[in-house]
């Protein structure tokens, strides 16, 4: 019996750190311009997309590169990385930024046609059928305690806890972490500080698009199968995480990322796989309803 | 208390253009062959339920994101009680807009300390688990299956004759435009009443709207609960006019088709609800090649709008709008101040 246990343990930390990894996305603009930016989940599934172009331009089993796994995993990300991070920095400036500050849903009605855009751009794209995501790295099998996990499995808890320990020490340690910090507890005030407020909000659609990036490769290696409309899930679960660990709040949306994760992949197995989704939406709804601020998160009291 | 009308005619000449517009409407039943008619009663439900959701959306300034389940609630209700009991469809189809009222309320009390745009996600979240409900609960839904063979709505009066609606699309079409014109009514009333203003004021402050006096528990409740009733109606007309209902009609998807629909129309305007309505069920289905193109144009069109008039088309108003010029304002002079400092730096 404790074997399934582990072994639940093991599966839902691993999906659960990839839902961190895009809850990030979340928090850190919700933090900074608070708004949902609906867009973020698309953004990871065009970062699966691109990871699958620039497999397939280093040719049949990336021959252009000598067929180095490492190499191969890290120009996939690389790439990956690198597009979405362009792709979010230029929907802020197109699409955000100008309707920023000008009403309570604008924002969010650009976010959601942006989403929509996204989503049905990669649909004409790719295809509404699933792709395929090569495996690249070959698969052991490790034993313990009568569970089993994946070197895929250590490798994505691995780099998704790396990622984030960096994005933790960058915020707290340098010049344009305290930067962010500033314009997210008051942007008016940190901008009469000399603080360059749009610098601070591209750099953190950058960093929450680099991170979806590394999130869509992930995905893509573990479960072998990318399609168009995998950002729409994803994103709201990751959405679903950063609200569980307080929304704006760095710390927060790692842990939530985790506990959901566990949440879905104990639920799933008791429950039953189908209603996967139906259990991270009912905590998504019983935190809102009961502790709004999230786990980690303060309880504001609305402004006047 | 009345308002001064949107055109600015006279109330006769106003009166005229509406009593124009009707016999046109009557008269496109006349004329128009079944497949303009199919055009035009697809055109009707998304009319209903665009207002339900303007109710919510635009009055109340609640941003509802899964409004379509209403609408599912709707037609399973019709479905399974016709199927399974043999209730007849003129019972089903207020108690479907009770049940769906019900379940508007029922959903939507523990989102009324909410703010925006956690609203938005929590009934996105509901819309999502109304779905997945009736898509895994075999037993009652039959699963992605469906229900198959509701029966067609029929009118007997005894001693004149059987009115049997079939798949006589001329009959639904004449069946919507009394549907539409009812919440057309019932809405612009609605709006113009007591409650109507209350749900103002709370679009424009909640807070303030509160210390005024205004119950914004009950006038929220009232939205939710109203906006999901029409959408049950629509609902109800769907099962009873397709004879099927299954999960994938339902989806968020159509969700966000209703609320382009009211956000681009104008969230505000029945009129823009209306337009907006023609505009995105009409439009796409007349140009079939364009299809497929349909939701990524909705997509360009929804950023564009936020951009360039975030009222709507037709609308007048936008949520917030006095109290956020005032901040845009701010925003204006502290953009100056920066970029004066980092000059001098």
């Amino acid at each position: 019996m404790a074997a399934v246990y582990v072994q639940q343990i093991i599966n839902g930390l691993t999906i659960g750190s990839v839902y961190a990894l895009i809850a990030l996305g979340y928090t850190m603009v919700y933090g900074v311009l608070e708004m949902i930016n609906f867009a973020h989940g698309d953004v990871y599934m065009v970062g699966s997309f691109l990871g699958l172009l620039v497999l397939a331009l280093m040719g049949p089993s990336a021959s252009l590169v000598g067929g180095s796994v490492a190499l191969v995993l890290a120009l996939t990300l690389l790439g990956a990385m690198a597009g979405c991070a362009l792709l979010g920095v230029g929907i802020e400036r197109l699409a955000y930024r100008p309707v920023r500050g000008t009403s309570r849903l604008g924002p969010l009605i650009a976010a959601l046609g942006v989403s929509l855009f996204l989503q049905n751009a990669a649909m004409l794209i790719v295809g509404t059928r699933p792709k395929a995501f090569p495996p690249l790295i070959e698969k052991h099998l490790y034993h313990v305690a009568g569970a089993v996990f994946t070197n895929l499995q250590v490798l994505i808890l691995a780099a998704s806890l790396g990622l984030m320990l960096l994005l933790d020490q960058f915020v707290r340690r340098t010049r344009w972490g305290r930067a962010m910090r500033a314009v997210a507890q008051d942007a008016e005030v940190a901008s009469f500080m000399g603080v360059e407020v749009n610098t601070v909000v591209i750099l953190t659609f950058l960093i929450g698009s680099v991170l979806a990036g590394g999130a869509g490769i992930m995905v893509g290696l573990y479960y072998g199968i990318v399609d168009f409309f995998m950002g729409y899930i994803a994103g709201l679960k990751a959405f679903t995480a950063a609200v569980l660990g307080g929304i704006g709040n760095l710390r927060g949306a790692m842990l939530g990322g985790l506990l959901l994760g566990l949440a879905e992949s104990f639920g799933a197995g008791f429950i039953g796989a189908q209603w996967r989704d139906v259990i991270a939406f009912a905590v998504l709804i019983t935190v809102l309803v009961f502790r709004p601020g999230g786990v980690l998160g303060e309880q504001l009291p609305e402004k006047v | 208390m009345t308002r001064a009308p949107v055109t600015g005619l006279s109330n006769v000449s106003r009166g005229a253009l509406v009593g124009l517009l009707l016999a046109g409407l009557v008269a496109f039943g006349l004329v128009a062959d079944e497949y303009l008619l199919d055009i035009g009663v697809l055109v009707g439900v998304y009319t209903i339920l665009g207002l339900g959701l303007s109710i919510v959306i635009g009055q109340a300034g609640l941003l509802d994101l899964g409004y379509i389940a209403f609408y599912a609630i709707g037609a399973y209700w019709t479905a399974l009680l016709s199927t399974h009991f043999g209730v007849n469809f003129w019972v089903l189809l207020p108690t479907s807009a009770a049940v769906a009222a019900l379940f508007g309320v029922v959903l939507g009390y523990p989102t009324l300390r909410l703010r925006g745009d956690y609203l938005a996600i929590v009934t996105l979240g509901f819309g999502e688990i109304i779905r997945i409900t009736l898509n895994n609960w075999r037993e009652l839904t039959n699963g992605p299956m469906g229900i198959m063979n509701i029966p067609h709505p029929r009118i007997a009066v005894s001693g004149v004759g059987v009115l049997e609606f079939g798949l006589k699309v001329q009959t639904y079409y004449y069946f919507v435009l009394v549907l539409a014109i009812m919440t057309v009514f019932v809405v612009r009333r609605l709006i113009h009443s007591r409650i109507g203003l209350a749900w103002k004021a709370i679009r424009e402050d909640e807070l303030a709207a509160g210390a005024m006096g205004v119950d914004v528990r009950r006038a929220k409740l009232l939205a939710f609960g109203l906006g999901a009733a029409f959408a049950g109606l629509a609902g109800s007309f769907f099962a009873g006019r397709a004879g099927f209902v299954s999960p994938e009609s339902f989806t968020f998807a159509e969700s966000v088709l209703v609320v382009c629909i009211v956000v681009i129309g104008g969230a505000g305007s029945l009129a823009g609800v209306i337009a907006g309505a023609i505009v995105f069920i009409a439009l796409p289905e007349l140009l079939r090649e364009a299809a497929r193109y349909r939701m990524l144009a909705f997509g360009v069109a929804m950023v564009t709008l936020a951009l360039v008039r975030p009222q709507g088309l037709l609308g007048r108003t936008w949520v917030g709008e006095e109290r956020d010029e005032d901040r845009a304002a701010e925003a204006g002079v502290a953009r100056g101040i920066t970029s004066r400092v980092s000059g001098g730096s």
